[in-house]
Parts: structure tokens; sequence; C-alpha cells
């Protein structure tokens, strides 16, 4: 029989928190999980009285809890915050169909205002159709960079400046760990921060999407207690894996994440706070360019649509992958820290890179993107002449020259996707070769193979 | 389950609700609810207990191929919260708990899109 609630001492126990392994009942839950992220959202001041918030839903566990919470505290605390549902939608044919039905029902349950905003309207493409062009393999790099942007070219759509996202304590665990294992610390260090997007002094448009805050009133929440805050409460949410491949390093530090929490239960909050504090000592770690530089990778933001955050089901191999990712992590390592950034995330992740392609500084990157996809082969000439040090400039954060957004690059990450989309038909060389014999395909069959090796 | 070997009486099995959420019930047939019969014992004569369910699910209610998505290192996979009658089976002993009839056990998966 289960023991009395350690709060009330009264209803018997249902809940075991996983951060100090107390013993509750739902309700007492219900109370403390509520007052834990009020205290997140007061201690750092995230909303003002009067503040038009746009909740990024995607209909999945998450965000639904985040607009339920939110609803409760503002009618409990009076914040005085107008809350609005913003929704994406992808164009994956079956995939949105169930999960915009229960953002719907959400807008109805807890009365707010809903907006979907297609990908489409916003770039052109929908996801079905980036995947006609370049495979299904390694597409969640579009998916999650175009993502990201949407939610802030949404939010400018309606006047909204701020945008809150449903990340919780096991993602932030998962991106330090990804940028720890990457030795990405410029970006460890923004992934941590709570608000991880500050206006853009360049911008003088105030309906500029480069000029959106972006905070994560769950950062501090495990996502243990999400589900069972969403299951006790019953709350309305749908679950769907993305049909599209997901990135397999997230789906390995996410299988860390969970085992180190079946051994000891605070690892998850430990290795938030541990980043929190590495990030203190990355140099110029800046507040100042928020998340927007992360316009390169979206740190976490393919979770809001179930993107990467599918992975716990890539069971199979995954210490393979992980090794495979260590390795990319080795060649991260040799580089420079200092290294630009997007450049690293080439050469670490082997993402879909698609720098080279139609803007005039290609070179340099190319020679990286195409290094890294001999990875392990770079590792035996440890320290050789595979990666030249080079002379890296710092990260200055600009616009996009394109569409404003707020990027380090000339041209920001979802652009240079669109131009390599626009412009390329690689969709029939998935299975090229190492040695492309165009470097416009290489860029795109680059990530296309790192997936492959993955034995997906 | 009809395909138990000899036939068993009323008295020697549980009746249970089985319920798989959060992605799991995609293992599962898509079903989201199983109504089931188990046996009260073990084949060595001990009472059934959650590690043996885990067990006889996989072995009797997953289609799946993909085990691993249930089960890892023989107990369920870490990022797969199990309740017993709507609490934490950590309070119940885990995979210790002796199943009784009427029992609701839920797996919920939390590795699902958010
Ligand atoms: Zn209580
Ligand atoms: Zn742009």
């Amino acid at each position: 029989m289960a023991p009395a609630c350690e709060t009330c001492k009264a209803n018997p126990a249902q809940i075991v928190r996983p951060k100090d392994r107390s013993k509750l009942c739902t309700e007492c839950f219900f109370s403390v999980f509520e007052a834990e992220i009020h205290h997140t959202i007061t201690s750092n001041a995230l909303f003002h009285r009067g503040e038009k918030i746009a909740i990024g839903a995607s209909g999945g566990k998450d965000s639904t809890v985040l607009a339920s919470v939110l609803k409760t505290l503002d009618e409990r605390h009076d914040y005085g915050v107008e809350l609005i549902l913003l929704s994406i939608d992808e164009g994956i044919k079956g995939y949105r169909d169930d999960s915009l039905m229960t953002v719907k029902r959400n807008a109805k349950q807890y009365e707010m205002p809903l907006t979907i905003v297609g990908y489409d309207e916003l770039y052109g493409w929908t996801m079905d159709q980036v995947v006609e062009q370049v495979g299904k393999k390694g597409n969640c790099t579009y998916c999650g960079v175009f993502r990201r942007q949407a939610l802030d070219r949404g939010a400018a759509r309606l006047g909204v400046r701020h945008v809150v996202t449903g990340h919780n304590a096991d993602d932030v665990a998962e991106t330090v760990l990804m940028n720890l294992l990457r030795g990405d610390l410029p970006r460890l260090s923004r992934s941590t921060s709570i608000v991880t997007s500050t206006p853009s002094a360049a911008s003088t448009d105030p309906n500029s999407h480069s000029n959106i805050k972006r905070s994560k009133p769950l950062k501090y929440a495990y996502e243990k207690e999400i589900v069972l805050y969403a299951h006790h409460k019953r709350l309305d949410y749908f679950t769907t894996e993305c049909i599209y491949s997901p990135e397999a390093f997230r789906g390995s530090a996410r299988a860390l994440i969970k085992n180190l929490e079946r051994l000891r239960p605070s690892a998850i909050l430990d290795v938030v706070r541990s980043g929190e504090d590495m990030a203190k000592l990355v140099p110029g770690s800046d507040e100042g360019c928020g998340g927007a530089c992360s316009s390169a990778v979206p740190a976490a933001e393919e979770e809001e649509g179930g993107c990467g955050s599918a992975n716990g089901r890539t069971a199979g191999g995954e210490m393979a992958n992980l090794e495979q990712q260590l390795v990319q992590g080795d060649v991260a390592t040799e580089h420079d820290l200092e290294v630009e950034i997007t450049l690293k995330t080439v050469a670490s992740q082997g993402t879909n890179d698609v720098n080279g392609n139609g803007n005039g500084n290609s070179n340099g990157k190319l020679a990286h993107v195409a290094q890294s996809s001999n990875a392990r082969k770079v590792r035996k000439n440890k320290g050789g002449q595979a990666f030249i040090p080079r002379k890296t400039p710092k990260q200055v954060m600009g616009q996009c020259r394109i569409c404003g957004y707020l990027s380090s690059q000339d041209v920001c990450k979802a652009c240079v996707l669109l131009e390599g989309l626009n412009k390329s038909r690689p969709k029939n060389n998935i299975e090229i070769g190492y040695e492309p014999e165009d470097s416009e395909v290489q860029g795109i069959t680059n990530g296309v193979k790192q997936v492959h090796v993955k034995g997906d | 389950m009809s395909d138990q070997a000899p036939k068993m009486k009323d008295e020697d099995t549980l009746s249970i609700t089985v319920e798989f959420t959060g992605g799991l019930e995609m293992l599962f047939s898509n079903e989201r609810k199983h109504s089931l019969s188990i046996p009260i014992r073990n084949e060595d004569g001990t009472r059934t207990n959650m590690a043996a369910l885990v067990d006889y699910l996989c072995q009797n209610l997953m289609k799946d191929p993909r085990k691993d998505l249930f089960i890892l290192d023989g107990t369920v996979r870490p990022g797969i919260l199990v309740l017993i009658n709507d609490a934490d089976w950590e309070l119940e002993g885990e995979d210790k708990y002796e199943i009784e009839s009427g029992d609701n056990i839920l797996f919920v998966s939390t590795l699902h899109g958010g």
C-alpha cells in the first residue's frame, strides 16, 4: 500500500518527484509543480504586465501543459498578460492533422485565440516538398531551422514580441550534453539561458521578426512531472513522432539522460545547473545575441514539433551512434573554440548544411564540409593535416540580408537552405559517393550520409 | 488470452487492464487499452509480479519486433513511466509488485514529441 503524502499527510501518495524523491498526492503535486513554475517566471522576470505572449503550441504534452499552467497561474497571480496560441504547420501530409485538431481543442479549453502558420506561406515550401527534394533522411535540419523562424515570423505577424516554448529540464540537459560532447561551449552557453533572444539593436522595424523574445518557463520542470501533470489533470494532448528521420545524436543524448535519471533522478537538474555554470565561464557568453545566433541550428527547437524528441525510439545502435558522434566531437574539439559557429555546426554535426550554396564565400566552408564527412579518417590523423587552424573571425551578430533575421552570417541559415532548395535538384543523388562531383550537391549529401552511417 | 496451452480455470488467472499511452500504443497494435487475463503464478510457482507481467506483455501482446523500445536490460526502458492504479510504481515496489485482480497498469512514454 502506498505511503501517505509527505505534504498533507492525509491522501495516499501517488507521485515520486524526481528532483527530491518526495512522495506526494496529486493535489499537493499540482500545487508544488505550479508554484515552482510561478517561481521560475517571477524570479527571472519573464513576463511584464500588459505583455502579449504567444505560446508555441504543438498539441504535444509540453506545450499543452505550458498553456494549462500559464492560464492557471495568470488567473491565480494576476500576471496581467495576454496569452495566445501559435502553431506551425510544417506541411507534412497527415502528420499535423491530429495535432492541430488537439491545438484547436486546447484553444477552446483554455479560451485562447489560436493562429496556425504554414511553412508554405512562410517559405514557399512544405516539408513534404522539401523531402521530395532532398530525400527522407536528414531533413530534420530543414524542419528545425524553418520552425525556429516560423514561430518568430508568426509572432511578428500577430504583433507579439514574446514567444514562450515548452522546453523542459530534460530538453535543456540533453542540449547541454550534446554541446558538451561536441565541444561547442558557445552554443552550450546560449542553450542554457532561460531567455534565448533579446531585441535586435539593428532592427528599426517594429514588425521585424528578428525582434522577438523567447523564453522557457518549464526550463526547470522534469519531463516526467510534465507527463504526470498532463496525466493526472487529464489534459488533452497528442503524441506522435515525426515521420521523418530524427537526428540520431539527440536521440543518443536523450537515452543517456534517461539512463542517468534512472540511476540518479536529480542528475537532470544537475546537468542543467552545470550547464548554467559552464555558460558563465564561456568568454563573451553573449546574452546579447541570445538564442538568435542559434538560427544556425535551433538548439532544441525541434522539440516543438516532435522532430528530434521522437528519438527515444531509435533504440538500436545508440551506443554506436554515440561513438560515431564522439568521433565527430573530437573533430570539433580539434578546432579552435573560437571558430565561427556555423563551421563547427557543420564539422561536428554533419547537418544538411548547404552553406556552400549560392553565397560567395564558399571555399573555406566547403573544405570543412568535405572533411566532416570523413570524420573517422580524420581522427586517425589526429592533429594532422585535417583541420588547419584558421584565423577565426569573432562572431558578429548582424541581420540576414535576405530576410532580416538575426544572424551571424550574411545570409541566415533558413535563407541558405531555401536558396539551396530553390536552386538545386539533388534528390536523385542521395547515395552519392564520398567525392561529390559538384559542390552544391555536396553540402546536402553530407548530412544525408551522416544519417545513413547510423544504420537507420 | 486464448492461446494459453492448458485451459486455465478462473482461479488461476488475474483479470487486469493494461494501458499504453504517450506513443507506446504504437508498439501494441495502436491499441491504448487492453483487458487481459494473465496467469496468477509463474511456472516456478511464484506469484506474478510486474517483472513477469512486463515479460508476458513482450512475449504475448507486443507484435512490434522492436522489443527494445519497451524493455531494455530486462526492465522497462528508461523514459517510460509505470503507474499501478494511478500511483507511481516506485511506491509499490516496482517490478516486485505482485499483481492483483482488477489492477490497472499504465505505461506512459515520455520519449515522444512534446
Ligand atoms: Zn498531499
Ligand atoms: Zn534570412
